[in-house]
């Protein structure tokens, strides 16, 4: 029992370092749940441990390969001889096209264990999904299995069988996954699980760095803008609770207790502001940025009805109001940021982000939607591709507006390097590092006016 | 409650509710932990059914608090009956205060609520929850306390203790964040949206005169609607709703005509009736 204990605790520190928080109690939950479920069924036990120490959907894609890792399917690769790729390529078609999710799991292990070993022999220096992918070339066989799937008597020929492309690709896509946890389950063998399990998962969606996201990250997290939305009006209608409570008002204190001969009977406090506040948000929707910029003008949509007024304008070079895109973005948020370079006017003679002209463009046409309730959020990496920075235009723009935040998405140590005007433009308005949808949670729940 | 979690399984199946592994071994863990069951996930997939079939196998009585925005202490734990009181007390002229006092906050006066009633009760008790995430955040306070110690103080009455601990699902469809105390108290379960395989099952226990090819096209258009990042994506309910339409239409198969006649049964927004349209190649509606 003790190895076991053991492994819990491996899987539950791996799971902190990942950013779940997980209590004793809950530790000591997992452990009653191992004890009630068993070793035998491992499906059961991942669905038992999963319930005792997560607290919600999200979590989930951090678990699973965690939880691999330290409950492996097996040790070693696969018995039997060394596989030959275009057996392989055989074999995984018929998996394919039988949808059949247990044979596409073993195939996964032979074909790491067969085609994802490198060093001096093969697997001496660790095994490689990329590699083993790469030798196997699942996604070619897509035709294949299509023929085999219209070909054979299961198939209706009916109406679905338009559906068939796309499902399997699904299918493709889970046996990609397959071979990936198969992969990092040997290396996990030979370096041990704790350092694998920290460093080969993929973070949640919503710790993955913005600059570096990839189609599908981006996808996975346009789908928690909602739920975001939701945690976040939660919060500031919980910091708006509090600031109706009202602060002592010490100069209208004093002069009511005039009357009582000067001495403050009764406290005066200050009135919250009736009206909801203003947001502008400007944002750089060039292509190095872009994935950040689109999330956050999804979540500040989501956001809207918080605030009396929201306008948001984009630009690469030139400016242009979206707000109205933005309205249609709800239907089609993956949409979105491609609508947005296709209908405003983002760039003149060149396509490089120019802060300078953008940030000018903006005092010039759109000056008036700035005033003393507004605050601006200006979200983009500074880099200004050489250009002036037009520093008087943010200075105007401080000056005429509440507040003015701006949101870089690249990590602190680079602003500044190379044609990063970043510390310039913090001395002006007050800049935070933006690197995750995690982080841009926290920012709006503190920054954002209520 | 339940021996294993293939107990769960079969059991829960004979009162026609098909639990996913994840689903069986939750709820055996629930049982047996003697934990809360706090269960998320979208619209229709079955959360408040689960409760349902729970109590039923296990004979238990479903005790039911239904949340929503406002619900309060007097909705959820218990009232006094102050429209009696008064009778007793106009009724009751000659005696003294006290005496009347003792009487008019006794058990006869007492309207309990489900939280208390499932703690009161001696029989095996089911106590739902539902759409926890309706009620504000002070409920979630008074339920945090309900459930750590099972007891509930009535100042006049005094603690009445659970003698028998009612097994407790609390659902929520994450309209608003539980709070991280309250989901440390229990076990968490999200039911998503089932498999193919499960999927097809469910249809053809609630929905038995479809063909098997229909089932199985029913499902797999329903799976491909899911995928489609759709403001609201189609729920098992919506499954059952549009395999009973195609029934009552008598389809036989599904094709072009019949899908874009019924896609109003599965889809509820016009945007996403639209685009589903589009990406399944339907003419124009
Ligand atoms: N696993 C299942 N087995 C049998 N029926 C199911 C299952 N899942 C869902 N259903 C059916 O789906 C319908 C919707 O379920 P239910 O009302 O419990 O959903 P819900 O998750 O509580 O939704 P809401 O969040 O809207 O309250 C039920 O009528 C039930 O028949
Ligand atoms: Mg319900």
């Amino acid at each position: 029992m003790t190895a076991l204990a053991e492994r819990i605790t491996g899987l539950v520190g791996a799971l902190r370092a990942h950013g779940v928080r997980i209590g004793t109690g809950e530790t000591v939950d997992a452990a009653r749940a191992l004890e009630a479920l068993g070793l035998a069924d491992r499906e059961r036990l991942r669905e038992g441990l999963a319930a005792a120490l997560l607290h919600g959907p999200g979590q989930r894609a951090v678990f699973d390969p965690v939880f691999d890792l330290y409950f492996p399917r097996g040790v070693g690769g696969p018995d039997g001889a060394a596989t030959d790729r275009e057996a392989l390529r055989d074999r995984l078609a018929q998996a394919l096209a039988a949808d059949d999710r247990a044979l596409m799991a073993q195939l996964a292990a032979e074909a790491v264990d067969g085609l994802g070993g490198y060093g001096s022999s093969p697997g001496s220096d660790g095994w490689s999904a990329y590699q083993t992918l790469d030798r196997l070339r699942p996604q070619t066989l897509l035709a294949r299995v299509q023929a085999d799937v219209r070909g054979g008597e299961g198939s209706g020929g009916g109406f679905a069988d338009r559906l068939l492309d796309d499902e399997i690709r699904r299918r493709i896509e889970a046996f990609r996954r397959m071979v990936g946890a198969d992969a990092r389950r040997r290396v996990a063998e030979r370096r041990g699980p704790d350092e694998i399990a920290r460093r080969g998962v993929v973070p949640t969606a919503d710790r993955v760095d913005f600059l570096f996201a990839n189609r599908d990250q981006l996808a996975e997290l346009r789908r928690t803008v909602q739920p975001l939305a939701r945690k976040l009006a939660t919060r500031l209608a919980a910091r708006r609770r509090r600031a109706a409570r009202g602060t002592v008002d010490l100069r209208r204190t004093l002069r009511s207790s005039l009357s009582t001969g000067g001495v403050p009977m009764r406290p005066v406090l200050r009135r919250r502001r009736p009206v909801r506040p203003e947001l502008v948000l400007l944002c750089d929707a060039s292509g190095s940025v872009s994935g950040f910029s689109d999330f956050t003008m999804l979540l500040v949509q989501a956001l809207h009805d918080q605030f009396s007024k929201v306008r948001v304008f984009a630009f690469v070079n030139r400016l242009d109001e979206v707000t109205g895109l933005l309205d249609h973005g709800r239907a089609d948020p993956g949409g979105l940021g491609a609508r947005i370079r296709a209908e405003a006017t983002l760039t003149g003679w060149h396509g490089s982000s120019d802060y300078g002209v953008a940030l000018g463009e903006f005092a010039e046409r759109y000056g008036e939607a700035v005033g003393p309730r507004t605050t601006v959020f200006v979200l983009g990496d500074a880099r200004t591709n050489m250009g002036d920075p037009n520093l008087a235009a943010v200075r105007d723009l401080a000056r005429r507006a509440r507040r003015v935040y701006w949101l870089n998405p690249e990590p602190r140590a680079q602003w500044g390097t190379g044609d990063s005007a970043a510390p310039a433009y913090a001395e002006l308005a007050e800049m935070h590092e933006c690197r995750t949808a995690r982080q841009l949670g926290a920012l709006i729940a503190r920054l954002l006016p209520v | 409650m339940f021996t294993s979690v293939d107990d769960v399984s079969a059991r829960l199946a004979e009162t026609g509710y098909l639990a996913s592994p994840a689903v069986a071994t939750t709820v055996f863990l629930a049982d047996r932990l003697g934990k809360p069951l706090l269960v998320e996930g979208p619209a229709g997939v079955g959360k408040t059914e689960l409760a349902k079939a729970v109590a039923q196998v296990a004979g238990a009585r479903l005790v039911r608090l239904q949340c929503y925005e406002g619900v309060d202490e007097s909705r959820a734990l218990y009232e006094w009956n102050h429209a009696k009181q008064l009778l007793r007390i106009s009724a009751g002229r000659d005696e003294s205060w006290d005496e009347t006092r003792t009487d008019i906050f006794s058990e006869e006066f007492l309207l309990p609520r489900p939280l208390l009633t499932a703690i009161r009760g001696e029989e095996p008790t089911v106590l739902l929850i539902d759409e926890t995430d309706k009620a504000d955040v002070e409920m979630e306070g008074l339920l945090l306390e309900v459930l750590s110690d099972f007891q509930i103080t009535v100042p006049e009455l005094g603690t009445v203790t659970a003698t028998r601990r009612p097994f407790v699902v609390l659902t929520s469809n994450a309209g608003r964040e539980l709070s991280e105390a309250l989901r440390r108290r229990c076990l968490f379960l999200h039911i998503g949206f089932p498999e193919e395989e499960l999927e097809r099952r469910i249809v053809r226990l609630k929905v038995p005169g479809l063909g098997a090819a229909l089932t199985e096209s029913v499902v797999r258009v329903v799976g491909a609607l899911r995928a489609m990042d759709l403001r609201k994506a189609p729920s098992v309910a919506e499954t059952v709703d549009w395999a009973r339409t195609l029934l009552a239409l008598g389809a036989g198969t599904l094709d072009e005509t019949v899908v874009r006649d019924s896609l109003g049964v599965i889809l509820k927004h016009q945007d996403d009736i639209q685009k589903a349209a589009a990406k399944l190649d339907l003419d124009a509606l």
